[in-house]
């Protein structure tokens, strides 16, 4: 178990910068989420840790040793891949014993065989231990692949997006067994995906990559309710948080383009949002809510049906805006309806910049 | 399957047109082949295995009489046969092992990124395009005792690499093994780079040794492709004639095919080295069989 750290670390693939500046912090046991699009760079970090790849500029940590110099084999990491690499031709069980079997550190008969089973146990794999690992299914050959990562009790465990290939079902299945399987092992993790849901369910802590940089590190709760700028609000939730350009006037909000004003007093406590400052107010659909009195009018342009809820798009002017009502709530496509929202939920981003006003000060 | 495959004709075709239908095209392509097999392969062969049971001689107008296994008979209990058969054996192991480690090798080595890759790779390839003959005599010119380039690279004085009747064997393995590594370095270069690559970086991450990660990944992969160079180089080094035939007249040197060839067009005795190529046919298809049960074994694994 291990103490993870990367300090101003870069790296560039010919004249392609994949990470730029990037300082990451993972304590022990903590289950930590990078979360990133495709290509922000998260592949990048992991294969960086892992001694796979070597970083332009920076250092790697692992408790506190700087292992430039050193191998995938010392910094002693497990490694899951997105395309599971299993080594053809042999059954799960030679699979599970492989990294036990290196002549240098080999362990002895009945210690293999015993981790080989716990492993098998903790995954649920072992009725396809004397299998090949081609006549696996995808779900079966991802749980191999972490078995593998597990029998060998490594100092950290790398996930590069294990769940990504699956189907749906599953990869909600694995997901709480992973968890699980991190509390039970009181491992560190580092868990890439591409996936929010994912990163928000999952983590101790989310770390959000956009284009080789880490824009923001928090807990779950403290990405989705304060997002440090617009990527980060617009890229975490589904549905994603609502932007409107606006500003403030005497304690009301008022959108610009969009001409509808709703009440805001929180500008103060925000700090730094004069009047007729140029903002971007940020707001989740669960915080809109409709009601008869409402300050706001809109039309209702697409109802998305979940079962417990609503997801409502508005259409204000020529702008959509999303809404999330219970389910019960009555509403046709085109009807009127009137809308407002928790003015305490309300995050404000600087137009200019898109960093929140919280995080700016 | 086959019949499945056939895909249906375009009745706006060029062909169709001309009114050809889909199984007078497929004649059209299949019948020349057929001919040309029967005319020159299976005709011979069957017209030889009768020769084989025969005293027939090319070289007298005397009438062909059957002898029945007679041929057999002598030939497998013919130490001199024996003994040639012993000679090509040396050879095909000698020949066929030394090709698979310079060919793997060299596989190995140029199975990474290196700068003029392409360029090395074909300058490698250019002994197998060569022709039997001419290597023969090039190196016939490279092991020559008092001016050849070998013994004055090697400081070896009137060494006599094909006069000597243990070395001859080996000179013409060692130029056999010379031409056809690259035929056995190109099967397995395709077969190194078609390894994935996060396999390896798997087998790092696990802590796998590179001779660990070798025996347990790269060779159980790369086997079957492996064996397939194999069956075609033991198959050629068992049929070599030419270049032990230019390079040596040793009797140590004198692989089966040689004593096929003296018997057949040198002491003209046409009946009995039509059986001798009966018995090496058999050997040869004996040996492949083998292997490639063997190979599908190894497949299946």
């Amino acid at each position: 178990m291990a103490h993870i750290q990367l300090k101003n670390i870069s790296k560039t693939f010919g004249n392609h910068t994949a990470l730029t500046g990037l300082d990451l912090d993972i304590a022990d046991g903590e289950f930590f989420v990078l979360l990133g699009e495709t290509g922000a760079g998260k592949t990048t970090t992991l294969r960086l840790i892992a001694g796979l790849e070597k970083p332009s500029e920076g250092q790697v940590f692992i408790d506190g040793v700087d292992v430039a110099d050193w191998g995938a084999a010392e910094r002693d990491v497990a490694l899951v891949l997105q395309q599971y690499s299993l080594y053809p031709r042999y059954t799960v069980r030679e699979n599970l014993e492989f990294p036990l079997k290196p002549k240098i550190r080999r362990l002895p008969d009945a210690e293999i065989k015993d981790r080989v089973d716990r492993a098998a146990r903790t995954l649920r794999i072992e009725h396809l231990l004397d299998r090949k690992t081609d006549r696996l299914s995808g779900g079966e050959m991802q749980r191999v692949s972490i078995g593998r990562a597990i029998v060998r009790k490594p100092r950290v465990f790398l996930m590069d997006e294990p769940l990504s290939a699956l189907d749906a079902k599953l990869r909600e299945a694995l997901r709480t067994e992973l968890k699980n399987l991190q509390i039970q092992l009181g491992a560190t993790f580092l868990f890439v995906t591409h996936d929010q849901i994912e990163a928000m369910s999952m983590g101790d802590k989310v770390g959000v990559l956009n284009h080789g940089r880490i824009v923001q590190t928090g807990t779950p709760h403290e990405i989705y309710n304060n997002p440090r700028d617009t990527y980060v609000a617009s890229f975490v939730g589904s549905p994603p948080m609502n932007l409107i350009d606006g500003k403030l006037v005497n304690g009301r909000a008022v959108m610009a383009p969009l001409n509808f004003e709703l009440p805001f007093s929180g500008g103060a406590k925000a700090g730094g949002a004069t009047d007729g400052r140029p903002l971007v107010f940020g707001i989740r659909p669960e915080d809109v809510y409709l009601e008869s009195g409402a300050p706001v009018e809109a039309r209702v342009h697409d109802v998305e049906n979940h079962g417990v809820e609503k997801i409502l798009t508005l259409r204000v002017g020529d702008a959509t805006l999303r809404a999330t009502v219970p389910a019960r709530t009555d509403v046709a496509i085109e009807q009127a309806v009137r809308f407002a929202w928790n003015p305490d939920k309300v995050v404000l981003f600087d137009k200019g910049s898109g960093v929140s006003l919280r995080h700016a000060s | 399957m086959a019949t499945t495959m056939i895909t249906p004709l375009n009745t706006s075709s060029r062909a169709a047109s001309r009114g050809l239908s889909d199984i007078s095209i497929r004649n059209l392509f299949i019948i020349p082949t057929i001919v040309f097999l029967i005319v020159f392969n299976i005709f011979p062969l069957i017209y030889s295995l009768g020769y084989s049971f025969t005293d027939f001689r090319a070289s007298t107008n005397a009438p062909a009489n059957f002898v029945g296994l007679k041929n057999y008979r002598e030939l497998l209990s013919d130490p001199y046969i024996w003994n040639n058969f012993a000679v090509t054996a040396k050879y095909v192991i000698v020949s066929v092992v030394g090709q698979v480690v310079v060919g793997f090798g060299t596989a190995m080595l140029l199975n990474r990124t290196i700068p003029l890759k392409g360029l090395i790779t074909t300058l490698l390839l250019l002994p197998m395009m060569l022709s039997m003959a001419v290597v023969g005599l090039f190196w016939k010119l490279l092991y020559d005792p008092s001016w050849g380039v070998i013994n004055y690279v090697l400081d070896l004085g009137k060494f006599q690499w094909l006069g000597d009747p243990k070395m001859a064997l080996y000179a013409v393995a060692f130029t056999d093994i010379w031409m056809w590594s690259p035929f056995v370095m190109l099967l397995s270069l395709a077969g190194l780079s078609a390894v994935p690559k996060h396999l390896y970086e798997a087998a790092a991450i696990d802590r796998a040794g590179p001779f660990y990660t070798f025996f347990r990944i790269t060779l159980p992969l790369v086997a079957p492709i492996l064996m397939i160079a194999v069956i075609f180089r033991t198959m050629e080094a068992f049929k070599t004639f030419d270049l032990a035939y230019v390079l040596s007249t040793q009797p140590s040197t004198e692989v089966i095919s040689i004593r096929l060839y003296k018997m057949a067009f040198q002491e003209w005795q046409t009946g009995r080295s039509c059986a001798l190529a009966y018995i090496v046919l058999i050997m040869v298809l004996a040996i492949t069989n083998i292997y490639v049960k063997y190979l599908n074994k190894v497949k299946e694994r």
